[in-house]
């Protein structure tokens, strides 16, 4: 049934229109915010008809929408999604409702505007994963920047001017040589298309250019390091929603550059330029999580260690190259990519959580330093039970989606270096260390001051919030073969591209 | 034998003229009282005269002993510009009014130079553009000098005449090196002789090496864009609006005749000095404006850098370069006159908002106005889903189609720069707290239409076909 509707189109336009409208209802009618509510869970539930209705058993782009749009330069709106983009696509749109469910009481300041600005970011987000058409893709990954600088920006910290300012400006320097890319891909292709771009021929000096322009475009978006410094900064400014935004979705935005860009467009380049980037995901693993440990604020802990997670994520996509080189079969490379993918879907969940949680705990407080806290579980116990299961999650318990990932990139990077693999998996014992130990700081112990004493437990819409979240961490940890049933044909497509020389 | 020229190719630039008479006349014997009548007649002539280039739309040709053409790009263009200062005239009317500068005299000037860039539209001769070229010029350098009080404006005036007179003679100097080599100074004769190659190409280099000059004054680019910022500060407002949007698209028109429809033949002579206007005019204009507290000297920076952009498509040398460049240019315009509109919006009775601190917290004081201004600044930046975005990817596709990738990086590199100063326009509306409370004086005709041209900037971002597709048939 739903393959007669427009669904990418519905998915994308209908939080556009519906945030315009959210503004138009404006500040003062009570109306506005359910309508937002429910203008958000209507596209979560017309998400879910992208997974009933997706065919898992091929890697050909579904729900395919191809109208002309620019025809002077054959640039169409051009839309589908595969393996990929739909589950990005139903992360962005969970993640946008509790967004909007977090938002519900605490934003007092403009929340017409606020709600309008996820709203609007989340039509520009699902189309920026299902754009098939490279100037449609760009159009939206770079629109995506004006409604997260402007929440930043008005709903932030003390020094959200300067975390705005950073964000927008590095942001803005990676993808315009991305924009560079795709022109100089549509003069050899002689077309707009992606899927056009993957068949296009390059040298392997093309190749090289190309893979660099395209990782300082995706690489300040994962983040990696060393361009990770806007990030930090910009998750402490942030309001709630738009650090629960960040985390989810837009970096994995940079994630899924490399599956669709990077990957299949300059594979001779990425196998000769593999080691960077594995040397810096290693780095931002290893690194970036002792830097986490250093951390005393609690937003800035969870950014270092979504750095730290993401490492995972283009590790798991570089060392296809290395599994080629050592192993005949191509069982671990499979296992790396779908390792990265379930990784980008199970820590946008976690990260959500952890600044939801944060978010519960920075609304009563005021503060999101570890040593204002102290004894939490002792006033808030429902609560500390969210916290605890999520900060489990984060350090990769067994039975949690925190795992799955992890442990997939983990054992097939045995198969590409021993080095690789025992690198990675410090990561068991420092992401322990560093979420333990603050949750540790914060929750246990004794009460550690009048205000926490005086603090009052989670209520209902909190309690619902963090549930649904923790229901997804502990199904995709238990079960997660309808997450990989989905992305398998795809990701077998992306390794018979990758391991095709073009030369 | 004689031959009675084809006037109908010239009908808008007559009716102009024969309007202009009648509002001289108007001006002389109604005085202080009749500006307001004046104020109407000229929006008349405008409208009338717009009208009438799309009633003539389609056929062409020469006429006046190959002196003058019609052709599709003139018509597109003389219908941006009479649309163009329309909305100029009507955003500078409070503004005007409000500082006793409406005088039937501005008027007079406006049509006249708007004459004259009609002129420099169809001009298919060297004489009859300089003919043009310096009817705008003179009215426009009166224009400045209007507000004869003010010291800025007088030194404004001053700079921007001595300097636009070393220009035209700069260019007057090239024609005449042409015209010694090629024997002629008819656009089509020249092109023919140097395609036949009966001239001596270095002394033809010459002179486009002092046509470029003349080129690269009246459009700002760097280095010879030192009036620039001066006169867009020094003068009023309202003079400065006028400066910025149509002689730019007018300017166009004469780079395109001279170089693209006279001398392409000579593209591997001034492609490369295009080339270093343009990188240098993108790399100064957005660093400097970057320094600047001032909202009408950082538009004015910007305005180079945007100078810069316009050069990258015609420096390519392609049809597709050229319908780029033309397509930047009217989007230029557009975003100009958008931006320029707000200084004088919110501008009032002895106060300018002028400095970028006057646009302090207006997402509180007129938040339909700041988000107009957020579409303006975004779009100047070059941030889809705007319209300057899609103008900065027709010209760098132009020039990566021609293997000039480094002008390309160039370009990128500098618009990230240039993200920065729009972004502050932003930051000061939308994260500033307000200083002043203010109402807005000016009146609802210019308040709907301001707003119409910012939303144009946002729809012509959603669907920018139709006018690329139009940018393109003008040039095949």
């Amino acid at each position: 049934m739903f393959a007669e509707l427009p669904l990418l189109s519905l998915l994308i336009w209908l939080p556009i229109f519906g945030g315009m409208l959210a503004i138009m209802l404006g500040d003062q009618r009570a109306i506005m915010k359910p309508f937002a509510l429910v203008v958000a869970a209507l596209t979560m539930l017309l998400s879910f008809g992208l997974y009933a209705g997706f065919d898992s058993s091929t890697h050909q782009m579904q729900f395919v929408e191809k109208l002309p749009w620019i025809e002077t330069f054959n640039i169409f709106y051009h839309l589908g999604v595969d393996g990929f983009s739909m589950p990005l696509i139903i992360l962005t749109t969970i993640s946008t409702l509790l967004v909007v469910v977090a938002a519900w009481e605490v934003i007092q300041h403009r929340p017409s505007q606020y709600l309008a600005a996820f709203l609007i970011m989340e039509g520009l987000m699902i189309a920026v994963f299902s754009a098939l058409d490279a100037v449609l893709f760009y159009v939206f990954f770079e629109a995506m920047l004006i409604p997260l600088f402007l929440v930043i920006g008005i709903w932030g910290g003390p020094n959200r001017v300067y975390a705005t300012l950073k964000f927008f400006l590095y942001t803005f320097f990676g993808s315009v040589f991305l924009l560079v890319a795709l022109l100089y891909l549509r003069h050899v292709s002689d077309s707009f298309a992606i899927l056009d771009f993957h068949q296009a021929g390059l040298s392997l000096n093309e190749q090289t250019w190309l893979l660099l322009a395209f990782l300082i475009a995706f690489a300040v978006k994962v983040p990696m390091w060393p361009v990770h410094t806007w990030l930090p900064d910009a998750h402490v400014e942030a309001p709630t929603g738009g650090s629960v935004i960040l985390a989810a979705i837009t970096l994995k935005i940079g994630g899924y550059g490399f599956l669709r860009f990077a990957l299949p467009i300059a594979p001779d380049a990425s196998l000769a330029l593999d080691w960077l980037i594995i040397s810096l995901s290693l780095i931002a693993v290893v690194y970036i999580g002792f830097v986490a440990l250093a951390q005393t604020d609690l937003k800035k802990l969870i950014a270092y260690s979504s750095i730290a997670h993401m490492g995972f994520v283009t590790l798991g996509l570089f060392i296809v190259f290395d599994i080629f080189a050592n192993a005949s079969t191509g069982s671990g490379a499979v296992l790396a990519i779908e390792g990265a993918m379930v990784q980008m879907i199970s820590h946008g969940f976690i990260s959500a959580a952890m600044f939801l949680a944060v978010g519960v705990l920075y609304d009563r407080m005021h503060t999101r330093e570890i040593s204002a806290y102290g004894g939490v579980v002792n006033t808030m116990p429902k609560f500390a039970g969210f916290a605890v299961f999520f900060a489990m999650a984060n350090a990769g318990l067994p039975g949690t989606s925190g795992f799955v990932g992890e442990f997939m990139v983990i054992l097939a990077a045995f198969q590409a270096n021993f080095w690789f693999a025992f690198l990675a998996a410090t990561t068991l014992i420092l992401g322990a260390a560093y979420t333990l130990w603050m949750v540790k700081r914060v929750f246990f112990g004794e009460v550690a001051n009048k205000e926490v004493q005086s603090l009052s437990d989670i209520n209902r819409r909190e309690f619902w919030m963090l549930a649904a979240l923790a229901v997804i961490v502990l199904l995709i940890g238990l079960w997660p073969a309808p997450l990989l049933d989905v992305m398998h044909a795809s990701v077998e497509h992306l390794l018979t591209q990758v391991s095709q020389s073009k030369l | 034998m004689f031959q009675v020229p084809n006037m109908l190719f010239a009908l808008p630039e007559m009716l102009m003229l024969g309007m202009a008479c009648v509002i001289l006349l108007v001006v002389a014997f109604a005085g202080e009282r009749g500006t307001d009548w004046v104020y109407g007649l000229s929006q008349l002539t405008l409208l009338s005269t717009a009208v009438v280039v799309v009633w003539f739309i389609g056929d062409g040709g020469l006429t006046f002993s190959d002196t003058y053409i019609k052709d599709s790009l003139s018509d597109l263009l003389k219908l941006f510009i009479c649309i163009v200062n329309m909305l100029v005239l009507l955003y500078s009317m409070a503004y005007l009014k409000a500082r006793k500068l409406m005088q039937g005299e501005f008027f007079v000037l406006a049509v006249f130079s708007t004459l004259g860039m009609l002129i420099m539209v169809s001009a298919y001769h060297m004489l009859t553009l300089y003919l043009g070229l310096e009817l705008m010029s003179l009215c426009l350098y009166a224009m400045v000098a209007m507000h004869r009080d003010s010291a800025v404006a007088t030194e404004a005036a001053m700079k921007y005449f001595i300097l636009g007179s070393i220009a035209s003679g700069m260019l007057l100097y090239g024609m005449s090196i042409i015209y010694g080599v090629t024997g002629s100074l008819a656009i089509n004769e020249i092109a023919q002789a140097v395609a036949t190659g009966s001239g001596d190409e270095t002394i033809l280099s010459f002179g486009i090496v002092f046509l470029v000059i003349g080129v690269g004054f009246k459009f700002g680019a760097v280095p010879f864009h030192m009036w620039l910022p001066d006169v867009y500060h020094g003068a009023p407002t309202a003079m400065t609006l006028f400066i910025a949007a149509a002689p730019k698209i007018a300017a166009f028109a004469m780079i395109i005749r001279l170089l693209a429809e006279g001398l392409i033949d000579l593209q591997h002579h001034w492609q490369d000095m295009l080339v270093m206007l343009a990188v240098l005019s993108m790399i100064i204009g957005n660093v400097v404006a970057i320094a600047q507290s001032n909202l009408k000297r950082m538009l004015a920076y910007s305005t180079i850098s945007h100078v810069g952009f316009l050069l990258m498509g015609v420096l390519s040398g392609t049809q597709e370069g050229f319908s780029a460049a033309l397509f930047y240019t009217l989007i230029y315009a557009l975003m100009t006159l958008g931006a320029f509109g707000m200084i004088l919006l919110l501008s009032r009775q002895g106060f300018e908002a002028e400095n970028i601190d006057d646009f302090k917290g207006l997402s509180e004081r007129q938040p339909w106005f700041a988000l107009m201004m957020l579409i303006l600044m975004f779009s100047m930046a070059g941030i889809p889903p705007l319209a300057g975005f899609y103008a900065k990817l027709t010209v760098i596709k132009a020039v990566i189609d021609v293997d000039l990738l480094w002008v390309a990086l160039v370009a990128v590199v500098t618009s990230v720069i240039g993200a920065f100063y729009y972004l502050r326009v932003i930051k000061v509306m939308y994260f500033d707290k307000p200083v002043v409370e203010h109402k807005l004086e000016a009146g609802s005709a210019m308040q709907i239409m301001l707003s119409a041209n910012a939303l144009m900037v946002l729809g012509l971002g959603i669907l920018p076909g139709t006018l690329m597709k139009i940018c393109t048939i003008v040039f095949a």
